[in-house]
């Protein structure tokens, strides 16, 4: 009996009528692909993504180059070298991020004892050539002022559960 | 055609020719065109089933896609490898693309609006299909790699095995309709359901070899299940591996205008061609073509359907279903369906 339904089921190409039959309803599903650059996900405050160096609001930069970033860092991508400025406070003169080598950990921000750097919401700043991902302090005090509301908003946000 | 140049003032000899070249650039260019369409409805169709979207960027719903990626491909570098032989290397995607071309000379797209109206076209599609193989291992020889090698002898071995049980259902399909010439044997298919369904598809005894040509065409055409030629996880890309630039975008079209030219084909053998599904006045107020491309698009959505919904066949499964099953199938039929014909229709008299 089993071996005539074996042979009904093979001739009448049953298994393939049932998986066409299972991926037509999936063809008038709605979609679940997010229609991504004109779409996007909604991201967490806790979002580690380009880093930014951020100021006070008197426009101050907040970084005291204690280098806690730089030691922590498992990929070693921060360089920091600082100087006394001319009223005597510490301050970075070099602040580079290699971020080719960041594994986006966020244990710089989690160092920083002046929330300093910190890792903002931006994830789009693929580039064309390797260099450009070399970040210098200069892009990263740039992208800390472009990027400042947001990454407050985060560390609001957040704030709570630290 | 040729009485309208006439009347321009050309001598018959010269209005012939340029109807000709007229009659061939109206079908090259518009097939050029569908082609081009049908990739892009092919990658939404796959895309729909994966629950994606599909390309939708390009132009409005992403329906330029496939320019742009011919418009990339053209602006590319032709790269030939050193130790690949040049001329042979650079005829093999002329030779695909051509033979998939001068198959549709004899597709009928209306009643009378054939290019080459020959009384044996069914037997010229044949042929011309069968030398669509060339194209492809000539490219895998001259390519002189090894993947691309192994690709083409797998696509030799596969389509002669199903051309030879393609042959054989059309033979059926021949033997019913009494005639090689396209035209013929979809005017024979008018009213053959129950005296209204157009198209052998309601005939019992070919119902069941429509589905065996179709299995036939996806392996003929090298599409999934059957696409072990380019079985990417074991010969990269296949015969194509080593091409870029036009020659790769030159076997891309072929492989389409071929699919195209299976769907067609479907259409005709199976689903009455250029004639409207059911024998009722008003849907001959459709066009033809219509009818005819509407039952090529959804040929071709069959396609891509399966594309979407099988796993691959291993290759000795593939050759045991060639020649296995479908061989001794067709074969079978061909002695009950001329057995029946010669009882039925010619009162068993040899």
């Amino acid at each position: 009996m089993s071996t005539v339904a074996h042979l009904i089921k093979s001739f009448t190409l049953w298994e393939f009528v049932k998986a066409h039959w299972l991926t037509l309803k999936y063809f008038f599903k709605p979609k679940v692909t997010i229609n991504y650059p004109y779409e996007k996900n909604p991201i967490s405050p806790r979002f580690r993504g380009e880093h930014a160096l951020r100021r006070y609001p008197n426009g101050e930069e907040r970084c005291i180059a204690c280098k806690l970033c730089e030691a922590v860092c498992p990929a070693q991508a921060i360089t920091i070298e600082s100087e006394p400025r001319e009223d005597g406070s510490r301050r970075t003169t070099r602040y580079d991020i290699d971020m080719t080598k960041c594994i986006y950990c966020g244990f710089c921000q989690e160092a920083c004892p002046v929330d300093a750097v910190v890792e903002g919401p931006n994830f789009e700043y693929a580039t064309e050539t390797r260099e450009e991902l070399l970040y210098d302090k200069a892009k990263l005090l740039a992208n800390g002022d472009k990027w400042e509301r947001a990454i407050a908003a985060n560390l609001e946000a957040d704030a709570p559960y630290r | 055609m040729t009485e309208f140049f006439q009347s321009l003032g050309m001598t018959y000899e010269w209005a012939w020719f340029v109807a000709t070249i007229a009659g061939i650039l109206l079908i090259a260019l518009p097939l050029m065109l569908a082609v081009a369409m049908i990739i892009y409805v092919d990658r939404k169709v796959w895309a729909a089933i994966n629950l994606r979207r599909g390309p939708n960027v390009v132009g409005p719903f992403g329906l330029l896609q496939s320019f742009a990626d011919g418009l990339k491909v053209f602006l590319q570098e032709t790269i030939i490898p050193s130790a690949a032989n040049k001329g042979l290397f650079l005829i093999a995607p002329i030779i695909t693309f051509t033979v998939a071309l001068i198959a549709w000379a004899v597709i009928p797209f209306n009643s009378g609006a054939v290019l080459a109206d020959i009384n044996v076209g069914l037997l010229y599609i044949f042929a011309v299909s069968s030398l669509g193989v060339y194209g492809v291992v000539i490219s895998g020889w001259a390519s002189n790699s090894k993947y691309p090698f192994f690709s083409s002898m797998r696509a030799a071995a596969q389509m002669i095995s199903y051309e030879v049980s393609i042959g054989f259902i059309i033979v059926c399909v021949v033997l019913w309709a009494d005639s090689f010439h396209l035209n013929t044997i979809i005017e024979a298919q008018r009213g053959h359901g129950l005296g209204f369904i157009n198209g052998f598809i309601a005939n019992p005894l070919l119902f069941p070899l429509f589905f065996m040509f179709f299995i036939s065409a996806l392996a003929e055409t090298q599409r999934v299940p059957f696409d072990l030629t380019e079985a990417e996880s074991e010969l990269v890309a296949g015969y194509q591996t080593e091409y870029s630039s036009m020659s790769f975008a030159l076997f891309w079209l072929g492989e389409y205008a071929n699919i195209l030219l299976m769907c067609a084909l479907t259409a005709i053998l199976f689903f009455g061609g250029w004639l409207p599904p059911f024998d009722w006045e008003p849907l001959y107020l459709v066009p033809g073509f219509v009818w005819f491309f509407l039952k090529i698009f959804f040929f071709f959505f069959c396609f891509s359907w399966v594309m979407a919904t099988v796993p691959r066949y291993r290759y000795d499964q593939l050759m045991r279903l060639g020649w296995k099953v479908f061989l001794p199938l067709s074969l079978l039929f061909v002695a009950v369906i001329s057995g029946w014909l010669m009882f039925t229709r010619y009162g068993g008299v040899a």
